[in-house]
């Protein structure tokens, strides 16, 4: 499969035009490019729904602050929501799989590689716009530039009547078309995972990213076009006048809810699945150990991913359904902690008695393990119905979905980061300061999100610009600002990181971490053509038969 | 080589995830426009204004038929018959639309059923509409196809991809028949 790099002294190679390479990179279809573009852009949008996140946290770090204005605020929240998932978690996660899933499954690209170029383009263009709002929303005077309906923006409040001006067209359209790019991404690759596996390479010798991958993209086809109807809908109410959520009319503000969170729940799985996927490659890797319970894993990832397309109406306890529905979908929330409990046994069974490693990437796993225990168990906290009423639009639920969003999704987003950057680049990330983005990432996280349900038990509600002095949220305020600050120093030294490492990283070679799927049997970065020869699997650790003949997997298979 | 099997086609499978995608958008629609049904704040009624289209349909439903029979003809290598069937398809499915945009001037001009005028209206128009837009853009990839065959371009390699786009048309003609149920059967 492979061999040493044949190595050609004193040949010089002119460099070429930066236009040319610059073309190269626009009009690239290569997997592994647009890998990267997705995740650059994603790290740009990062860059800016932190500074909003900053920006908020300013505003409520001290009671009757005037950082900035309600309006200002309104923006703020709404597109830190809107950007965090849908151009930056989204985007990010579509460039992993991008990336790894034609090299894990030993194919040369894509299933259709114009088809990915489009998708990421219309993400990109789907992001620009969101923000062009801030220059070019001012459609009428005191409307507002930016979209400022929050990010589910609940009918009526988008209806033309209470969001004048083009905002929240901004919002819709952006949505639109980065959906469009998104299911594009999902069918390619399904298509890849189904169609262009190497010889050898049955479903049941995948490695666990890929499946997950397949799962995740199955979901995006049914959970993104949900929200692509209903804002087909909200654009036919805004411009031609129609009357779906228009409540004068007949129409119901309701149905809205509901298609978003048919949309909203599984987003969330959409998310998450990727990052139960870089775990399963990373725990098993530093724990030298094969990954226990493989069928057992893809079981429950295919039941979470159905499981999950029945929980929506958990987000609308409040909104009055009868005991039915609720109860219908306080049982489905509170099944999904099923399958997920068995991922999260099955990742404790690989680390049980394996020579764990505690190298960066398995540091952000076992952190992702606990973070996202506790992020679940809020979870089931919210699901029994009583106490939803109580804590639903509070602070309390914010901490939750960002536990799960920051403790969970992002800590296993850093690890992937880690583990991959030396086959994408050639060089290693710089241990000591991973250690530093560690620690300091997960000490700001801490401090920031555990305290943050405090004030929501206490009763501060989600969204608010600011509050009153004395009600007990003061310093909890104040504290949980500062974590949000000491995560941005966090990110700043990850960025770091990732610019420096990138010039000065050691020689990271084929296979710097003695892992086992295909990616890391060519050099690093990958050929353009990936494989010379296409590889012939005989396991599901390809890797390991061919470091250990006296020992294959595949006289087990 | 460890056993000798063969991958399913990437066109067809990833035919099927986007008429999957699409199925998730009509599905919305049509529970939306089932919510809806009744709940008009003042008229027109389906009642008062819908008129069967079953000829329409009849020519929409037989381009099924047609498209499936024309790509069996490719798949054979015979271009006449082909090209006879792949004709008679387009003017199926444009008769198909000729016949909404009939209903459509119809409720317009003589009801006064807009996409404004009521929740009927709103609902109608969009699924409707949104079927319409597919039959475009299948009338469209037909389109192409043709002119491709009228210069003697589609042979019987091409077979595989005039597949794909029969399946879409496959799954258009379905969504009429729910969307026929819907508005026309239960919606009235």
């Amino acid at each position: 499969m492979s061999s040493d790099a044949v190595v050609i002294q004193d040949v010089h190679v002119e460099s070429r035009p930066w236009v040319e390479t610059l073309h190269d990179w626009v009009t690239t279809v290569d997997h592994k490019r647009l890998g990267i573009l997705y995740i650059l852009y994603a790290l740009v949008l990062l860059a800016m729904g932190g500074t909003e996140a900053l920006i908020i946290r300013i505003q409520l770090m001290v009671p009757h602050n005037h950082f900035v204005s309600p309006q200002v605020f309104n923006r703020m929240f709404t597109m830190h929501g809107t950007t965090m998932i849908f151009f930056v978690v989204m985007p990010v996660l579509f460039g992993f799989m991008n990336y790894l899933v034609p090299l894990m499954i030993g194919a040369r690209d894509m299933a259709f590689p114009r088809l990915n170029a489009f998708s990421f383009w219309l993400t990109a263009f789907g992001g620009i716009l969101l923000y062009f709002s801030f220059l070019g929303g001012e459609g009428l005077y005191g409307a507002g530039s930016a979209p400022d309906v929050g990010w589910w923006a609940y009918a009526p409040l988008a209806a033309k009547a209470f969001s004048p001006g083009h905002s929240s067209d901004y919002w819709t359209i952006s949505l639109l078309v980065s959906g469009f790019g998104s299911v594009g991404t999902a069918i390619n690759i399904i298509a890849t995972v189904l169609c262009m596996r190497c010889p050898g390479m049955h479903l049941g010798r995948m490695p666990l990213l890929v499946w997950l991958a397949l799962v995740m993209s199955a979901m995006v086809l049914l959970a993104i076009t949900p929200l692509t109807a209903a804002q087909m809908m909200l654009l036919v109410d805004r411009y031609l006048g129609g009357h779906f959520f228009d409540t004068q009319a007949g129409g119901s503000a309701t149905l809205w809810m509901h298609f978003f969170w048919i949309f909203g729940h599984p987003e969330v799985y959409v998310l998450v699945i990727p990052a139960f996927a870089f775990i399963s490659e990373i725990v098993p890797v530093f724990s030298r150990k094969p990954m226990f319970g493989y069928p057992v894993m893809v079981a429950a990832t295919v039941a979470i991913g159905f499981v999950s397309m029945s929980v929506w109406a958990h987000h609308m306890f409040t909104i009055g359904m009868n005991s039915y529905a609720n109860s219908f979908f306080a049982l489905t929330t509170m099944a999904v902690g099923i399958p997920t409990g068995i991922k999260i046994f099955n990742w404790l069974a690989t680390m049980w008695g394996g020579k764990i490693q505690f190298k960066t990437p398995m540091l952000f796993a076992i952190a992702f393990l606990f973070q996202f225990l506790i992020a679940g168990l809020t979870g089931i906290i919210q699901a029994a119905v009583p106490v939803d009423w109580q804590l639903s639009l509070s602070y309390f639920v914010v901490a939750h979905f960002h536990y799960v969003i920051v403790g969970g999704i992002l800590f296993a987003l850093f690890g992937a980061f880690y583990y991959w950057y030396p086959k994408v680049t050639g060089r290693m990330l710089d241990e000591t300061l991973g250690r530093w983005h560690f620690w300091l990432f997960i000490i700001g996280f801490h401090l920031c999100f555990d305290l943050m349900h405090l004030p929501g038990l206490l009763g501060m509600p989600r969204r608010i610009y600011t509050y009153e002095p004395g009600r007990g949220w003061d310093t909890l305020n104040f504290l949980i600002s500062i974590g949000g600050f000491i995560q941005a120093t966090a990110v700043l030294v990850f960025l770091a990181n990732l610019f420096l490492s990138y010039w000065k990283g050691a020689k990271a070679g084929n296979d710097p971490w003695d892992a086992w799927t295909l990616e890391w049997s060519v050099s690093s970065p990958p050929p353009a053509y990936n494989f010379a020869t296409i590889p012939t699997v005989a396991s599901r650790r390809p890797l390991w038969d061919l470091k250990h003949p006296e020992d294959p997997d595949s006289r087990y298979d | 080589m460890t056993e000798g099997r063969r991958l399913p086609d990437r066109g067809k499978v990833g035919m099927a995830c986007l008429i999957s995608a699409e199925s998730a958008i009509f599905t919305i629609f049509v529970v939306a426009y089932l919510f809806y049904v009744g709940k008009s704040r003042g008229g027109p009624t389906p009642h008062d204004v819908l008129e069967t289209p079953i000829f329409y349909t009849i020519c929409l439903l037989s381009s099924s038929l047609t498209i499936h029979l024309a790509a069996r003809f490719l798949a054979r290598g015979q271009r006449g018959g082909f090209l006879g069937l792949w004709m008679l398809t387009f003017v199926l499915g444009g008769l198909f639309l000729y016949g909404t945009g009939q209903e459509w001037h119809r409720l317009i001009y003589d009801h006064g059923l807009t996409i404004s005028t009521n929740l009927f209206g709103t609902t109608y128009y969009s699924l409707v509409g949104l079927h319409a837009s597919h039959v475009i853009a299948g009338l469209i990839m037909m389109g192409v196809v043709l002119a491709f065959a009228l210069a003697g371009r589609v042979g019987r390699p091409h077979s595989p991809r005039v597949e794909v786009l029969g399946l879409y048309w496959h799954f258009v003609d379905a969504v009429w028949v729910v969307v026929f149920t819907v508005v026309y059967v239960i919606g009235r």
